[in-house]
Parts: structure tokens; C-alpha cells; sequence
């Protein structure tokens, strides 16, 4: 899904470019105003896990292979602005491994930390309304939202392709294979992000954002004790 | 407790992030991905230019150098775990410092999901 210098052409590239820095720059100011403390070193680790998770190409189809994107996942469990920051992160470390070109920094930083995060959890957020407000709710709703959000940042760059694309290829064409293709990513995707947020929800659930209503409200609990004169 | 739990399970989550960098990264599948295969069957992946950093020291999850495969791809996603990390925990770091003296909350409040 990291795309390459040279398959969009600079005025796009450009465009993308600003889209990515809009996108990241009202996350940080959000993150900014909600984040607690604790959530820090949470947000890093989710862009560390994502970071490795990403190197971790899964067999989809003949000669072709996938890898979690993670917008989904980085939404669930630190939300979704907290979320865009760290696959933007892990966006830019890639860039030291030569994955992803750099004038295309902003087309992959569109597409999988804009498109993938917020469109993933608009269909979280939509799927958690439907479902019942248990935690199995929870795991169904992210890996179907991350399995989704696949499809939706391989459609940003059918757009972008549209748009700026260089290589002269029919757009139905691209459309179809892209789509085809990530919709089998997809479920790998689904069932990562499923995997790790059930994981987390089985041993910190305070810790997943993404279900933090399933929290009861903390009650300071005074257990009545034995009244003075009753101890014996 | 609470905190200390919360560094436990940091810790916990990074040394899994690593094992799987640094591990499992080995076996991953080496087709192409998809984009790439689409870009392959329809005829514009000749339009990639090389990357910037293609001759980098880390360039294509490979520590230069380090010529066994399995260990140069490991090893690339160790550093790469660890710099993602430090990276994330600063920039998030700063964001809170900045929120604290801008004075725009104690940070003590529960975050709900709107």
C-alpha cells in the first residue's frame, strides 16, 4: 500500500501533501487537548507495534502478499487523533527503510493514516451503535472497521490515481484489481486488529479507547466497618 | 500499582513488538504487495522511481552490512521498533507538555469515546 516516487504526479502529490499535513495537524492539537498521561507511552507503543506488525507480509492471493496498515487498530485502542499521529509516525520511520517515496509521504500519510483511521472509525463508531455494548462487540466492530478501512485508503489511491496517476492506465481497471486485491488484505487486516484488541481488552480494558463506555464510572466505595462500640 | 501495571504492560507490548521485528519479520511473505502486484499486472510499475534513501544503511528492512537475510531483516526491525518507539513516546511527551502549560486541563479527567 506505501506508494512509491513517480506513480502520482507532483501536483498531487502536493495536494496530498496538504490534505496529510491538515489532517495530522488538527490530530495533534486534539491529542493535545484529550490526551492523559498515561496515554503516552501507550500511543508509542501502539506506533512501535505497528511499525512491526507492518514488516510482517502475510500471503493473499498467487505472488501476492499483504500487511496490517493499523489505522483501525491505533483508533481503537489510543483514539483516533492519538491514532492518526502514530501511523503517521510509523509512516515517517519508513522512510529510512526506502518503504514508501518521500515525495509520496503525503499521498501514504492520506490515505492510510487520514482515510484508514477516520474512516475506519466512523465504521466503528457505527457498528459499536448497532451492536450490543459488550466486549466481543467491541473486537467484532474493530476488525470489521480495520478490514474495511483497507478498502477504503486502496480507493483514496484509486482517486489519487485518477487524478494525478502517471502510467496512463484505465481507471476501472486500477479501481477493480485494487479493490479486489485489498479486500483480502483486508481480512487480515480484520482479523490482526480483532486479535490485538481482544488481547488488550482481556488484559488492560481501561486501556482501549475505543471502549472506554464499557467502563463502569469509578464510585468511591466506603464499606461500613463495625461502629466503634461493636468491636469486640 | 495502576501506573506501575501501565509500565509492565509497556514493556510487555514492546518486547512482543520486537520479538515480532526482530523474528517473525523473517518469515514473512516476500511477493509483492498488493499495490505493488497491481501495479506489476497493470503496467505502471515502471513508473516507480527509486527511493530517495534505496542506498541507505537501512534501506528495504536491511541493515547494511549484515549479509545473512533473516538477521538483516531482524535486525533493520529492531531498530526500527525501537526509533518508532522513542519517536511516538517524545512527540507524545511533548504534546502533553504543551497542553499542560497551556493550561487546557488537568489530564486527569476519563477519556470518553464522544
Amino acid at each position: 500500500m506505501h506508494i512509491p516516487d513517480g506513480f502520482i504526479n507532483a501536483p498531487t502529490s502536493l495536494a496530498a501533501g496538504a490534505v496529510a499535513a491538515g489532517g495530522v495537524g488538527v490530530s495533534l492539537r486534539r491529542a493535545a487537548q484529550t490526551l492523559q498521561e498515561r496515554q503516552a507511552p501507550l500511543a508509542g507503543l501502539v506506533a512501535a507495534y505497528i511499525f512491526a506488525v507492518q514488516m510482517l507480509n502475510f500471503p493473499v492471493a498467487a505472488g501476492t502478499s499483504g500487511h496490517l496498515l493499523g489505522g483501525v487498530l491505533a483508533a481503537v485502542l489510543v483514539g483516533p487523533w492519538a491514532g492518526c499521529i502514530c501511523v503517521a509516525v510509523v509512516l515517517v520511520v519508513q522512510s529510512l527503510f526506502a518503504d514508501g517515496g518521500l515525495t509520496a509521504l503525503g499521498l501514504n500519510i492520506t490515505n492510510m493514516a487520514v482515510v484508514g483511521v477516520f474512516g475506519g472509525w466512523a465504521v466503528f463508531r457505527l457498528l459499536r451503535r448497532v451492536l450490543p455494548a459488550t466486549k466481543p462487540s467491541v473486537v467484532i466492530s474493530a476488525g470489521i472497521a480495520a478490514g474495511i478501512s483497507v478498502v477504503l485508503a486502496a480507493s483514496a489511491f484509486v482517486l489519487e490515481y485518477t487524478i494525478g496517476g502517471t502510467g496512463g492506465v484505465p481507471i476501472g481497471t486500477v479501481l477493480a484489481a485494487m479493490v479486489g486485491v485489498h479486500t483480502l488484505i483486508g481480512i487480515g487486516e480484520g482479523v490482526i486488529t480483532a486479535l490485538t484488541v481482544g488481547v488488550v481488552l482481556g488484559v488492560r480494558p481501561d486501556l482501549v479507547y475505543g471502549a472506554s463506555d464499557l467502563q463502569a464510572p469509578l464510585v468511591l466505595q466506603t464499606t461500613p466497618g463495625p461502629a466503634a462500640g461493636e468491636v469486640s | 500499582m495502576r501506573s506501575s501495571n501501565l509500565r509492565l504492560f509497556v514493556i510487555a507490548g514492546l518486547l512482543v513488538a520486537v520479538g515480532l521485528a526482530l523474528v517473525v519479520s523473517g518469515f514473512a511473505s516476500s511477493s509483492p504487495d498488493g499495490l505493488e502486484k497491481v501495479a506489476e499486472d497493470k503496467g505502471f510499475l515502471e513508473t516507480a522511481r527509486d527511493h530517495t534513501f534505496a542506498d541507505g544503511p537501512l534501506a528495504d528492512y536491511t541493515v547494511e552490512g549484515v549479509d545473512n537475510e533473516r538477521l538483516s531483516t531482524g535486525l533493520s526491525g529492531l531498530i526500527g521498533v525501537l526509533i518508532t518507539f522513542g519517536l511516538g513516546l517524545a512527540l507524545f511527551a511533548l504534546l502533553r507538555a504543551t497542553r499542560s502549560r497551556s493550561g487546557g486541563g488537568k489530564g486527569s479527567e476519563p477519556t470518553r469515546a464522544p
